[in-house]
C-alpha cells in the first residue's frame, strides 16, 4: 500500500506541471514534425512518410517552382499591411484611449467588430464588394483585405498600452515647458512604443500567415499560404517544411532577443515595475 | 495644435486640448472600415436577397427564400460546426488552463521561455502545422498504433467519433486540429487574468484551512472568469467558422459551414447562397454568444 501511495502523492502534487507540460507538448508536436520532415527525402509527391535523412531541401530551398516567389510576395504584402494597419490603428487607438467624445463607444465597437467575426464571413463580404465594384483581384485587393483585418489588432494592442499610461507624465512634461509636440515625441510616443510594436508584429504575423481572407480576395495571385494550400492537393515539397522550420527558429530567436534586451534595459534603469 | 491654457494643464487628462483632435485621429481608420468593412457587409446583405445566374447577372428581388433554402439544405453542417466548435472550446479550456496556471504561478524563471514556446508556433504557417497533423495521425503511424493496441480506437469507434480504427478523416481528427489551432487564443487571455491574481489571496485561503482544490474552486477559478469568458469566445467564434481543419483533416462527412460558404462562393459561384449562409452563421454565433454572456454574467469582456 505504502509503495503505491508515494508515486500517487507525487503525481497529485505535480499534476498541474505535468498537465501543463503535456499541453505544451501538444502545441509543439507539429513543429517538431515539421522540423524532422524538413530533413526527409520523400518517395512520392507527398512528404507525409519518413524515408531517409537528407539535407537537399535546406541547401536548395528555391528549387521548387513558385515557392520562393510566393514567399517574397507574402513578405512584401505583410510589410505594407503592417505599415498601413499600424498607422491607421495607432491614430485611432490614441483617439479612443485618450479622449472622451460623443460616439466613442460606437467607434470603439466598429474597430472591435472585424476581430469578432468569423474569417470566412469577412472574406466573402470583401470579395463581394470587389466583385460588385469590378475591382480586379490581385496584389491590391489582398493588401486592402489584410490592412482591414489587421487594423483591429493594432487598435486593441495600442489602446491597452496607452490606456494604462499615467497622464501625469505628460502633465509633468508640460509643466517643464515642453511644447505639445515635444511632449508627444519625447514622452507619449516612447511610452506607447511597446504597444505599437506589439501591434505591428502581430499584424505582420497575421498578414503573412493569412489564408482564408487571401483565398477569397487573391484571384490568381499566389501568396505563401496559398502555395501551401495548393501543395496540400498537388504534392507537398520538402521545402515547405524548411520554410516552416526557419520561420519558427527566427521567431523564437527574435522573441528571446527582445526579452533579453528588455530585461537588460530594465536592469540598467534599476526600476522594476511590479 | 492649440495653445495650452492653464486649466487644461490641471486637468487629469491633458489631451483634452482641441475638441476636434480625436475626430481627426479617428477619421482615416473609420473611413477605411466604412469602405472596406461596412460597405462589404452591405453588399453581402444585398447579394443575399438577389436571384439570377452568373451568365444573366444577379438582381435584387428580395428573395428571402434563399435563407430558408440554405438553412434547410445545410442544417447538418450548421449543427456540426456548432458541435465541433463547442467540443474544441471545451478541450481548449481543459488543456489550456493547466498550462496558463503553470506559467502564471509555478514557472518562476522559466516563465519567459514557456510564454515564447506558447506564442512561437504562431509564426510557423498554420497550414504547414495543420498538414503536420496528417503525418501524426496517419493510418500506419505510431499514434494510431498505440491507441489501437490500447483498444482506445475500438472505444472511440463505438462512440462514433472515429471510424474503422483510423484517426484521419474522422470527427476526432477535425476536433483535434481545431483544438490545436485555437489553443493559444485560450491560453493567452487565461494567463493574463491568472497573472493579475494577487498571490496573497492563495495564502489567505490556505490560512483559512482551504485545501488546494477548495482554493482553486472558490478563489482562483472565479477570479479567472474574465479570462475564461474571453478565451472561450476567442476560441469558439473562429472555430465555428473554420474550414481549414475540416478540409485537411476530415472527409466530406466532416464538412463544416465554413466549407459550404467557401465552396458556394469560390467553386459553385452561387453568391446569394454564400451570402445568406454567412449571415446565418453570424446570426447563430451572435445568438449563442449573447446567451453565453448572459449566463457567464461578466459585464466587461470587450
Amino acid at each position: 500500500m505504502r509503495t503505491a501511495a508515494r508515486p500517487l502523492r507525487w503525481l497529485r502534487r505535480h499534476l498541474v506541471v505535468i498537465a501543463g507540460l503535456g499541453t505544451l507538448a501538444y502545441l509543439l508536436l507539429p513543429n517538431v514534425i515539421v522540423t524532422v520532415f524538413s530533413f526527409n527525402k520523400p518517395a512520392g509527391r507527398f512528404n507525409y512518410e519518413w524515408r531517409r535523412f537528407s539535407t537537399d531541401a535546406w541547401t536548395h530551398p528555391c528549387d521548387v517552382a513558385g515557392l520562393c516567389g510566393s514567399l517574397s510576395l507574402s513578405l512584401w504584402i505583410a510589410l505594407w499591411a503592417t505599415v498601413g494597419a499600424t498607422v491607421l490603428g495607432t491614430l485611432a487607438a490614441f483617439a479612443l484611449a485618450r479622449h472622451r467624445f460623443r460616439g466613442r463607444g460606437g467607434a470603439s465597437g466598429l474597430f472591435f467588430l472585424p476581430m469578432a467575426m468569423p474569417e470566412v464571413v469577412m472574406a466573402a463580404s470583401m470579395a463581394t464588394l470587389f466583385l460588385n465594384t469590378g475591382v480586379a483581384f490581385g496584389f491590391w485587393t489582398i493588401l486592402i483585405a489584410h490592412i482591414t483585418f489587421c487594423l483591429s489588432f493594432v487598435v486593441t494592442a495600442v489602446k491597452a498600452r496607452v490606456a494604462s499610461m499615467d497622464p501625469r507624465l505628460e502633465q509633468a512634461a508640460q509643466d517643464l515647458y515642453a511644447t505639445p509636440l515635444q511632449t508627444f515625441l519625447r514622452v507619449t510616443l516612447p511610452i506607447a512604443a511597446p504597444g505599437i510594436a506589439a501591434g505591428a508584429l502581430l499584424s505582420f504575423a497575421l498578414s503573412f500567415d493569412d489564408f482564408v481572407i487571401t483565398n477569397f480576395n487573391a484571384g490568381s495571385t499566389v501568396t505563401f499560404p496559398m502555395y501551401v494550400w495548393g501543395a496540400a492537393q498537388r504534392g507537398t515539397p520538402v521545402q515547405i517544411n524548411v520554410v516552416g522550420t526557419a520561420m519558427f527558429a527566427v521567431a523564437v530567436l527574435c522573441v528571446l532577443a527582445g526579452q533579453l534586451a528588455g530585461r537588460r534595459k530594465n536592469r540598467r534603469r534599476g526600476s522594476r515595475r511590479s | 495644435m492649440t495653445t495650452v491654457t492653464p486649466d487644461t494643464v490641471q486637468d487629469v487628462t491633458p489631451a483634452r486640448r482641441g475638441r476636434r483632435v480625436p475626430h481627426w485621429l479617428l477619421l482615416p481608420g473609420i473611413l477605411w472600415l466604412l469602405v472596406f468593412f461596412v460597405a462589404p457587409l452591405v453588399y453581402q446583405a444585398s447579394t443575399s436577397v438577389q436571384t439570377g445566374s452568373l451568365e444573366d447577372g444577379f438582381r435584387v428581388t428580395w428573395h428571402f427564400a434563399t435563407y430558408w433554402d440554405a438553412l434547410s439544405t445545410y442544417w447538418p453542417q450548421f449543427l456540426r460546426s456548432i458541435g465541433y466548435a463547442t467540443a474544441a472550446t471545451v478541450l481548449c479550456l481543459l488543456l489550456g488552463y493547466p498550462l496558463a496556471y503553470l506559467i502564471a504561478f509555478r514557472a518562476g524563471r522559466w516563465r519567459t521561455l514557456l510564454m515564447v514556446l506558447v506564442i512561437a508556433p504562431f509564426f510557423t504557417s498554420f497550414l504547414i502545422r495543420t498538414l503536420a497533423w496528417k503525418t501524426i495521425l496517419s493510418d500506419g503511424g505510431p499514434v494510431v498504433g498505440a491507441l489501437d493496441s490500447l483498444h482506445v480506437l475500438g472505444l472511440t469507434d463505438a462512440l462514433g467519433v472515429t471510424e474503422g480504427h483510423r484517426l484521419l478523416a474522422t470527427p476526432l481528427a477535425v476536433v483535434c486540429g481545431l483544438t490545436y489551432n485555437f489553443l493559444p487564443f485560450m491560453i493567452l487571455p487565461l494567463y493574463t487574468s491568472l497573472e493579475r491574481i494577487d498571490g496573497r489571496l492563495h495564502e489567505a485561503a490556505g490560512d483559512l484551512y482551504a485545501g488546494p482544490l477548495t482554493t482553486f474552486r472558490r478563489v482562483t477559478f472565479p477570479l479567472s472568469m474574465p479570462g475564461v469568458v474571453a478565451g472561450t469566445l476567442l476560441t469558439f467564434i473562429p472555430a465555428a467558422g473554420d474550414y481549414i481543419n475540416a478540409e485537411l483533416l476530415g472527409s466530406p462527412d466532416q464538412k463544416m459551414i465554413g466549407n459550404v460558404v467557401q465552396s458556394q462562393f469560390l467553386r459553385v459561384l452561387d453568391y446569394p447562397t454564400a451570402a445568406a449562409l454567412s449571415f446565418l452563421l453570424m446570426a447563430v454565433i451572435l445568438a449563442l454568444v449573447t446567451v453565453y454572456l448572459r449566463r457567464a454574467g461578466t459585464e466587461d469582456v470587450v
